[in-house]
């Protein structure tokens, strides 16, 4: 399980992240959702020791991040964050290899081998595999980087905006495989997300961030409320159910 | 691109192969041309020559790559940290404060363990002041790298006005790069340290292949940035002051070899492009020493071509990352 205790972020006097004290359910997926500026990405980072924390406590199965070797925690959590870019070109397969390097050190064996193909498999970049990342468009390449972390075989998975970037098509596939990896690995995937209606249906537990604070959290239908939505975003939201979803629209 | 091209660009090994069979021509067209005979003085005399070429070369090549694999960034050479122009104002204060009878008469092997300790302690303050906190911070190392390099610049350069024109004469001859007059006990001591440092980055290559992915993505593969960082710039200060010491500084030769190599190898794996680079470099030196040996009779300064060259790729580099 992933714990915070008063992780609080503070860049001079401007509070980021305020005191944040939450636990992560185990397994299943978890979206983090709120208006810009909520501290969410912050928080995502702070929680996977990217970012290092003002103060506070995170544990990751009773591990502190701050002081458990990064090659123990590797082996438990990995995250992606919005922009990757690179400095060397590398292809797909090589990408996702890198997944393996908390286990393999740098010299996969054949059974890396099998999870690089696995999870370059159910991302769907077969056809892509052998391709240079800088030869591929947004998506593919979010793609690509979605396959390595998956591929690092992790309970937990930190994603923040995976969709970013990608379009209509494509973000449901994400969502879909992002849901597959949960019900048959079993894992337990924590996401930032700005569109509501994909946090909504694809998620087992909702996480509504503003100010730096969490202020509600709960299945999807405690958080698809319009008084909740209107708390968090400052917005008339009003609420649909379609189909067994809670469908948010706030176009007008 | 062709898919020919993809596939010769796909096999760094040969590449690898080539560079060798050239570095190996070079040394030979170098330690045999027009030798007229005089092997017992010929054979040494260029021969330490060539060393110090391949040794430097060596240098200038590793700490590059590694420097800009640490920095994620293909313009930056270690230049930018002001290492070079540290040089110059130790060998300028050294001069000064000595005069050129004292500087020359002191074991070169003491100066340049001086000169090592100082470097390295120079980037662990750097390091230590700066990268202790989170975030962007290596941009503010090298910010500030930047502005130290600026200050030892101007403060050597004011230095060298106030001294005598005839120990400036013997300083500038020191800190134009030349393969003409290397010290031998140097040489050695040199090797000895380029080795030791090669030891170290060789259990590190599959580490360094990993912070291509930038820092967050080596954190959350378990990599400790911070510590490798830390070593990668204590090797690049040890490097930088072996080639310094040697030749004196060649700013542009590093970037140069180093873009040559990621454009012939292409590839991210450090156990390919670091030697890729050293042949490269010891190709340039040593195939360039010939030229100005045999066909310019020595009325050159490598330097001055060296600079020009390199210079000209980084101007070309950065008009080409400018428009986006």
């Amino acid at each position: 399980m992933i714990e915070t205790r008063n992780v609080t972020k503070r860049y001079g006097d401007t509070l980021v992240v305020d005191d944040v004290t939450l636990r992560l359910p185990v397994g299943g997926i978890t979206s983090i959702i709120g208006p810009n500026g909520a501290g969410k990405s912050t928080l995502l980072s702070m929680v996977s020791r990217v970012l290092p924390m003002s103060s506070g406590t995170v544990l990751v199965d009773g591990l502190d991040v701050r002081t458990t070797p990064g090659d123990v925690l590797a082996r438990r959590l990995a995250i992606l964050r919005q922009d990757n870019h690179l400095t060397s070109r590398l292809t797909v397969r090589e990408l996702v290899t890198f997944g393996r390097y908390p286990h393999s050190k740098g010299r996969p064996t054949v059974q890396d081998r099998e999870h690089v193909e696995r999870a370059i498999h159910h991302m769907g970049l077969d056809a892509l595999a052998e391709r240079f990342l800088d030869e591929l468009s947004g998506g593919q390449r979010q793609r690509a980087f979605v396959a390595m972390v998956l591929c690092q075989d992790t309970d937990y998975v930190l994603l923040d905006e995976p969709l970013n970037g990608l379009d209509l098509k494509h973000s449901v596939a994400m969502m879909k495989q992002l849901r597959t990896a949960v019900d048959t690995l079993r894992k337990s995937i924590v996401m930032v997300l700005h569109d509501l209606n994909f946090a909504s249906c694809y998620s087992d537990h909702l996480i509504a961030m503003r100010d730096g604070k969490v202020t509600f959290q709960g299945r999807p239908e405690d958080i698809m409320r319009p008084e909740v939505l209107r708390a968090v975003y400052d917005l008339d939201i009003s609420i649909q159910r379609i189909d067994g979803d809670w469908i948010a629209t706030h176009y007008r | 691109m062709s898919a020919e091209r993809v596939a010769a660009a796909r096999r760094p090994e040969r590449t690898l192969l080539i560079l060798g069979c050239a570095t190996i021509a070079c040394a030979l067209l170098f330690l045999l041309f027009n030798a007229s005979g005089q092997w017992d003085f010929v054979l040494p005399f260029r021969g330490r020559k060539l060393a110090t070429a391949l040794l430097v070369g060596y240098a200038i090549a590793v700490s590059t790559v590694l420097f800009q694999t640490v920095s994620g960034n293909r313009v930056l050479t270690p230049a930018i940290l002001g290492f070079d122009n540290l040089y110059v104002f130790i060998q300028t204060c050294l001069l000064y404060f000595l005069g050129s009878g004292t500087a020359a008469s002191l074991d070169p092997r003491l100066l340049f363990g001086v000169e090592i300790l100082i470097m390295v302690a120079f980037s662990a303050v750097l390091y230590w002041g700066l990268f202790s906190g989170g975030g962007r911070s290596l941009h503010l190392v090298l910010l500030t790298g930047v502005v130290l390099g600026v200050l030892f610049r101007s403060l050597a350069s004011f230095l060298q006005r106030l001294i005598d024109p005839n120990e400036f004469i013997f300083l500038q001859d020191r800190f134009f790069a030349s393969f003409n007059n290397p010290d031998q006990e140097l040489l050695l001591v040199s090797f000895l340290l380029t080795l030791g440092v090669s030891i170290v980055g060789f259990r590190m290559l599959r580490t360094f292949d990993v912070l291509v992915l930038g820092r967050e993505m080596s954190i959350n593969l378990g990599v400790d940035h911070q510590r490798t960082a830390a070593i990668i710039l204590v090797l690049v200060a040890i490097l930088v002051s072996v080639s310094s010491a040697l030749v004196g500084p060649v700013t542009f030769f590093g970037l140069l070899v180093s873009n040559l190599a990621h454009a012939l190898v292409r590839t991210y794996r450090h156990a390919l492009v670091l030697p890729a680079a050293a042949l490269v470099a010891g190709v340039c030196l040593v195939a360039g020493q010939f030229i100005l040996e045999q066909v310019f009779a020595f009325n050159t300064n490598p330097r001055v071509i060296i600079e020009f060259v390199g210079g000209l790729v980084f101007i070309s580099m950065l008009m080409r990352k400018a428009p986006v």
